[in-house]
């Protein structure tokens, strides 16, 4: 199975997204954004890191690649997407997913091992979870906070599609403690957390990041 | 505009210009060198030039003659690449070389704290780029003033939002450091960032401008005008009131443009696009060419009016001068051009040729079509002056080493509290958490452990370790030693990793070299680093002077942060300083003197500051050191943790507060020199097989003493004190959130535009 690994200028987490598909059994393809091509992957990670430096605002400029228009529509034909951190803010931006990512309460930029309860484990992400299962993996933003109005945050959790949700204390002060959302078809996936940074026990505080990128392994595999 | 442009030519023809050449910080000896080098009196471009590469931050002029010392030193198998370039290359196995170095940025913090900070970190990862290497990590070594001094409630924040702000943005991370608060830097705070990058053998890059007919080319951000220091006084000569007006002398940066920059340098370094490359940092353009010129040939003709510029108002001393921030220099041959400028436009980098090295021993620039830089290069870049500055043993030294500290606790307790809880002892998760640990995915160890550990190779598990230390306490009290303690502490924090030390670098932050009383500090501190180094037998690969350290008219502590390089043949056995598991031993290896003078709890609970130092023993460090790998390599321990600042007391909490686990304990003999003594070549391990442990010391020739036994929710000393996790937890944990964590102190209370102008030192 084939995973593409978008580059924007500025990305960073590229080559630990890269790292992680491996770990998980698939083939890392590194997409470039000025390319709009997919290259016949099976699935697209779009990595953290400050693409254009997080100027404008935190992925705005990212989700205006030639690579991200052609993300977008085979996003809308079901191809697996999952937005890591920046890749999230990216995601947000490009419209594939609701909400917005902004500036922590707290004004810092933090980074620290977060606990996170898995609402959903039905998605193209997280099927190798346990629905209501609590992982450990690294956060690490300064515009991480996610806020929507009330009637959006109500209508997201009333569809069920929070993914994943801060637990043991929220780092950014985002609303109702959301770290992760979906699209109505649980195809795309956005996460303020870095799954790819608990791949190994060396590295990470657990391997629990495995399961983002077996989930959509095993996905594909079945369909 | 200026009227008249300051051309060679015109230099020739008036003999007799007043030229400020005082206001430029040359002093009047200087000054008649130049015009004694070039026949006749330099050009205002020219003048720019030799005054900011003749200052003391470019020129090493007071410190060149005691940093030889580290010259003298055995040669070293380990060292590819010696002192002299941007960076020292060290040999670390399997084909992989590994450059590594430290570079202050003190003056910018204090007036700029952000981006004093940020364009600190930016131009040392620059240096490590430039060497050919991939930056992989980064550290900063912190001083401020006292830590509830409201200046620096003003000062800390922005720093380490600025190393943070630009080391996150790079993808860069940030696996340790150090920070700690004294009064003497209350005006002075000390910013000394640390990268480290690693490269094969066969990629290292070196500077220097070599075949007559390559390009000249300058890549990455546009020039402007800040970062402009003394040279702003030349622009009182331009007459014309749309003249740029003055700017800050504190750079400001760019991550986002390094970050561009160092990608594209890795993949013209990879299609083997450049033959010489020098990054832009202090004196800008003026020091890039001079000193690619002096390195190569000498030749180099530069068209300053190629330059890309930010604002078209520059004069050409400014451009020459200007420290803007994200700009490389490289020399290629002409068939490459086409190829390098494609990468430079893949990664959106702008690149321009702007001249070629030339036959011949002069760097010559022009300006509108005429000449006004002609220059034999070697005088600007490597012939400035060297002093002999005059020395003094401190007069106050005698009494302030005869000012023996306090040798008993009346409250063991209290004391231990008091330690751990001041803002040194402290948890500093409030610093750490704003920096990016896990970028890269490389990162086995980072703070809080005593040494941060990267992976360098994911098939081999090959790996390294850095530790940087800098006690200046222990270095007012005897430099000679106090360097050598610094060397001792950051050897030892890389060896309870489980690595082997190889190498050392340092950042030498002083104050004034024209009081003799600093020169006498300096010399010795100096003195006593390349003697610690022979004993030990690592090479000096680099370094970096800071000097005019001081709060008003007082100097602050001799501050030499020393780094020790170290490798690990498979990070998969490093080792750890937190107790991860109840039931284990705990054994402290190494001998315990009552040592206080200097010590943390001298300070923290005496505000006591006399006395001589704890005693040096380097065959010691070295035996621990061995004893350390050979435990880890075994696989023989659970964790270790060296014994510095703060003695036992603070290692049991560190280990005990990681994961949570606590352990009862039992001291012989004095409990305050066990509990608080600062004696040197310490560790705390903990095993489950004592016996191997016990063993592997004897055959070192290590002293053992068992301490006791892990787990618990408490620190207990048996007869002594008990102390709750859950309390020492909070003691520990809550002073720099105390002090630090309200958005005012993020955003700062000085008014825009309260920045002071004029003449920045840039180091």
């Amino acid at each position: 199975m084939r995973i593409g690994v978008i580059t924007f200028p500025g990305s960073l987490d590229d080559v630990d997204a890269a790292r992680a598909v491996r770990l998980a059994g698939g083939e890392a393809v590194a997409l470039w954004h000025a390319d709009d091509d997919l290259a016949g992957v099976d699935a697209v990670v779009l990595p953290g890191g400050f693409s254009y430096g997080d100027y404008l605002r935190a992925g705005a400029i990212a989700a205006r690649a030639p690579m991200m228009r052609t993300v977008v529509a085979q996003a809308r034909q079901g191809l697996p997407v999952l937005g890591i951190c920046n890749g999230f803010q990216v995601l947000c931006e490009a419209g594939l997913l609701p909400g917005a990512l902004t500036r922590n309460s707290h004004l810092h930029f933090r980074n620290r091992d977060q606990g996170l309860l898995v609402e959903r484990a039905d998605t193209a992400w997280t099927s190798s979870y346990e629905q209501g299962q609590t992982i450990v993996v690294p956060v690490k933003n300064g515009e991480g906070r996610y806020v929507g109005s009330d009637a959006d945050l109500d209508a997201l959790e009333g569809e069920g599609r929070v993914v994943v949700r801060y637990v043991g204390g929220n780092p950014n002060g985002s609303s109702r403690d959301i770290a992760g959302v979906t699209s109505a078809d649980g195809r795309v996936v956005g996460l303020m957390p870095h799954p790819e940074h608990a791949v190994e026990v060396l590295t990470g505080p657990s391997v629990d990041g495995l399961g983002f990128f077996t989930s959509v392994l095993t996905g594909l595999v079945a369909a | 505009m200026s009227a008249v442009v300051d051309t060679v030519t015109r230099a020739g023809q008036t003999p007799e210009e007043a030229q400020p050449w005082a206001e430029l910080g040359l002093r009047e000896e200087e000054y008649a060198r130049i015009r004694e080098i070039l026949g006749r009196r330099p050009t205002t471009a020219e003048l720019a030039m030799y005054s900011v590469m003749w200052s003391e931050h470019c020129s090493y002029k007071s410190s060149k003659v005691h940093l030889r010392t580290f010259g003298d030193l055995p040669h070293s198998e380990a060292l590819l690449v010696g002192m002299g370039e941007n960076a020292g290359v060290v040999d670390v196995g399997d084909g992989y070389a590994v450059t590594f170095k430290v570079e202050s940025h003190n003056h910018p913090s204090y007036i700029e704290p952000y981006q004093g900070a940020a364009t600190g970190v930016g131009g040392i990862v620059r240096d490590i780029l430039t060497m050919g290497a991939r930056p992989v990590a980064v550290m900063d070594s912190l001083r401020f003033g006292r830590a509830d001094a409201p200046d620096t409630a003003r000062v800390l924040p922005g720093v380490v939002a600025g190393v943070g702000g630009y080391g996150n943005c790079l993808g860069l991370p940030n696996i340790g450091g150090e920070l700690l608060f004294d009064d003497c830097y209350a005006g002075n705070p000390l910013v000394n960032a640390l990268c480290v990058g690693v490269m094969r053998h066969s990629d290292v890059r070196l500077a220097k401008a070599e075949g007559v007919g390559n390009k000249v080319v300058l890549f990455g951000a546009r020039t402007g005008g800040d970062g402009i220091g003394g040279v702003s006084v030349l622009a009182s000569e331009t007459f014309d009131a749309t003249g740029p007006a003055t700017r800050p002398a504190v750079q400001v940066g760019d991550p986002f443009t390094e970050k561009l920059l160092i990608e594209a340098c890795l993949e013209i370094f990879a299609a083997d696009l450049v033959t010489g490359i020098q990054d832009l940092g202090g004196a800008g353009l003026s020091c890039a060419t001079s000193e690619l010129a002096a390195a190569g040939s000498g030749g180099m003709h530069v068209d300053l009016d190629t330059v890309p510029l930010r604002d078209s108002t520059l004069t050409a001393a400014e451009i020459l001068m200007s420290e803007s921030q994200e700009r490389m220099c490289a020399i290629v041959e002409p068939a490459k051009v086409e190829a390098f400028l494609a990468v430079c436009a893949r990664w959106d980098v702008l690149a321009t040729v702007i001249g070629e090295v030339t036959d011949g021993t002069r760097l010559t620039v022009d300006w509108h079509g005429e000449q006004i830089v002609d220059v034999p290069p070697r005088t600007v870049a490597l012939d400035g002056p060297v002093y002999h500055r005059p020395m003094a043993r401190p007069a106050d030294l005698d009494a302030l080493q005869a000012d023996l500290p306090p040798i008993t606790s009346t409250d063991l307790r209290a004391d231990w509290l008091a330690v751990v809880g001041s803002p040194d002892g402290a948890d500093k998760s409030w610093v750490t958490e704003q920096y990016d640990r896990y970028v890269q995915g490389n990162t086995v160890l980072a703070q809080p452990e005593d040494a941060g550990v990267v992976r360098i190779d994911e098939s081999s598990h090959r790996g390294i370790a850095l530790a940087l230390d800098g006690n200046a306490r222990f270095a007012r009290l005897d430099p000679y030693v106090g360097a050598q303690l610094n060397l001792a502490e950051a050897y030892r924090n890389v060896a309870v990793s489980g690595a082997v030390p190889l190498a050392v670098t340092n950042c030498l932050n002083f104050g004034s070299p024209e009081e003799p009383e600093v020169m006498w500090q300096f010399a010795e501190a100096v003195r006593g680093l390349a003697d610690g180094c022979r004993a030990l037998g690592l090479p000096v690969t680099g370094g970096n002077v800071s000097l005019y350290n001081q709060t008003g008219d007082v100097p602050i502590n001799p501050t030499p942060v020393i780094g020790v390089l170290g490798v690990h043949a498979d990070v998969r056995t490093r080792v750890s300083g937190g107790w991860q598991a109840a039931g284990e031993t705990l054994l402290l290896l190494g001998e315990t003197r009552p040592e206080f003078a200097g010590s943390a709890w001298a300070s923290v609970v005496h505000g006591h500051l006399g006395g001589l130092p704890p005693q040096l023993d380097l065959a010691a460090e070295q035996a621990l050191g061995g004893l350390l790998a050979t435990l880890a390599a075994g696989g023989l321990v659970g964790s270790a943790h060296d014994l510095s600042d703060g003695g036992l007391a603070q290692a049991l909490t560190e280990s005990a507060l990681r994961y949570g686990v606590g352990a009862t304990v039992t001291v012989a003999g004095d409990p305050t020199a066990a509990l608080f003594s600062e004696s040197v070549a310490r560790a705390v391990v903990s095993t489950s097989d004592a016996a191997a442990v016990l063993a592997a010391a004897r055959e070192a020739g290590v002293p053992v003493t068992e301490l006791g036994t892990t787990g618990g929710e408490a620190l207990v000393v048996e007869g002594v004190l008990e102390l709750p996790l859950a309390e020492l937890h909070t003691t520990w944990s809550t002073t720099l959130p105390a002090l630090f964590d309200t958005p005012e102190a993020v955003t700062g209370t000085r008014p825009a535009g309260a920045v002071p102008t004029g003449a920045v030192p840039t180091s």
